[in-house]
């Protein structure tokens, strides 16, 4: 009976070791356009963190909004200061799973097709989304790929009238991350 | 029993792992950074006053200044609108650091050049700094008629001088404070008692009341002899807003001086609030990126 035991707490310890091991990144890359006609804005987060949890398969991503880079340092500085209010709202996060995605693939070499859902907070504002994108898995390797568009006003950032012809009413934002294995 | 309680615990951290732990360790994957404040003044002037801000590399801004006259003047002039003044200035960021402007003023039809450095950024993060540090020095050439006929008319009898330091910092996100002291150098001054140099202190500050309105508000202490004061200069004080609108920013004022270059409005100044010498005023300022 003690030796039983003792088997299922060894057992049961490496299983819970086992569930720790996760895909991390720290510096995938996250950008996003708005297009039209009178002016294109573009601007690069390469300081994504995020992390793949195969046991649970959920992903999480946190993005901290100053790591956004412009072009011009004006755009910039209006985009922290009038529309994400990034002093008040400094990140923006997403917590999602894998829709019916078989997580044993996360130990198979090959590029799948996935849909996640979960919920995306930007500017203070969660919203739950469903978006696809790919995985690539190449041994202790993940390369994720996404592509999807946001409303701006769906998360409380408001655009005066005036420069409301200058600023798209869908960004679109690019997800490319590397993950490692770590355990 | 005690079987049971052991298996539940073992399993117990799967099921108390939840979706927020996944986001709480990501938190610690962040790399700390120092992030350079931004936005201290959202605009190169204050009110009338040099701001820590400065153009960034390549931005070009075209200002214009107008300061109308006195409010006491009554119907006849339009409570001093009819009496305007218009100060034009064009302002570069030679890198994100330092800027060189030129800009003419009506008053003594000076024109006036001058440099802004930002020496030390306020940041925070992994390395911080409590506070911004800046320079601004200018020079400016009256260029109007000789009128002291009693005196020759050297160039250098034109000229006057200002160094003035920048100490600002962003107390919050919707606080900022400045201290600027100043110096004015007069290379010809009224009379023979009159000091070539003159000291003051300027304290400004911004209030944000939404994302795009702020409240401003700057006074400058000029350090005078008594029998100065008696003259009837007068320290300045100004009350406005800054309006943000995309590549502009409007700035609305009133203040008890004309003046739009430090000469004019801090050490020339002989309005006073108390006797309704309140002049409204606005500035524009619209940035081009050049490259």
């Amino acid at each position: 009976m003690k030796v039983l035991l003792y088997i299922l707490i060894i057992f049961g310890i490496s299983a819970n070791l086992f569930s720790a091991e996760r895909f991390i990144s720290k510096n995938g890359h996250i950008w996003f356009y708005s297009k039209t006609p009178l002016e294109v804005i573009e601007a690069h987060n390469n300081q994504v963190a995020s992390v793949i949890d195969p046991a649970k398969n959920a992903i999480a991503f946190n993005v901290i909004i100053k790591s956004f880079k412009f072009e011009r340092a004006l755009m910039e500085e209006h985009f922290n200061e009038n529309y994400m209010e990034s002093e008040k709202f400094p990140k923006s996060t997403f917590s999602g799973q894998f829709v019916g995605f078989d997580p044993a693939n996360f130990k198979k070499d090959g590029k799948y097709n996935v849909s996640i859902e979960g919920n995306l907070t930007i500017h203070g504002v969660t919203k739950k989304i469903k978006q696809n994108g790919t995985i690539e898995v190449k041994g202790n390797q993940i390369i994720a790929k996404s592509k999807f568009n946001i409303k701006p006003e769906d998360y409380g950032i408001a655009i005066p009238a005036l420069v409301r012809d200058k600023i798209a009413a869908n960004m679109e934002i690019n997800v490319d991350i590397t993950y490692t294995l770590s355990n | 029993m005690k079987f049971f309680l052991i298996v539940i615990l073992m399993f117990s951290p799967l099921v108390l792992f939840s979706q927020e732990d996944l986001l709480d360790l990501i938190d610690t994957l962040n790399t700390p950074q120092s992030e350079y404040t931004y936005a201290t003044f959202k605009s190169t002037r204050i009110i009338s006053s040099h701001s820590i801000e400065t153009m960034k590399e390549g931005q070009l801004e075209f200002r214009v200044a107008h300061r109308f006259g006195r409010l006491n003047s009554g119907v006849d002039n339009f409570w001093g609108l009819d009496q305007s003044t218009t100060c034009l200035s064009l302002e570069y960021g030679l890198t994100d650091d330092i800027e060189i402007g030129l800009s003419r003023t009506p008053n003594e039809k000076t024109i006036s050049g001058f440099t802004k450095l930002k020496i030390l950024s306020q940041k925070s993060g992994a390395s911080s700094f409590p506070l911004s540090i800046g320079y601004m020095g200018s020079i400016g050439v009256n260029s109007s008629k000789w009128n002291y006929p009693d005196r020759t008319d050297y160039f250098s009898s034109r000229l006057h001088f200002v160094n003035q330091l920048l100490f600002a910092k962003k107390i919050n996100e919707d606080l900022s404070i400045q201290l600027s002291p100043t110096h004015v150098h007069y290379n010809l001054v009224k009379t023979a008692l009159d000091d070539n140099n003159i000291f003051a202190c300027g304290l400004g500050a911004r209030y944000k009341l939404n994302s795009r309105i702020s409240f401003n508000i700057e006074y400058f202490y000029v350090i005078r002899p008594e029998w100065n004061i008696k003259d009837n200069y007068k320290n300045p004080l100004s009350i406005g807003f800054d309006i943000e609108t995309g590549g502009h920013v409007f700035q609305l004022m009133l203040s008890n001086s004309q003046g739009m270059i430090e000469k004019h409005y801090i050490t020339d100044n002989t309005d006073s609030w108390s006797d309704g010498g309140i002049h409204f005023g606005f500035n524009i300022s619209r940035v081009f990126t050049l490259y």
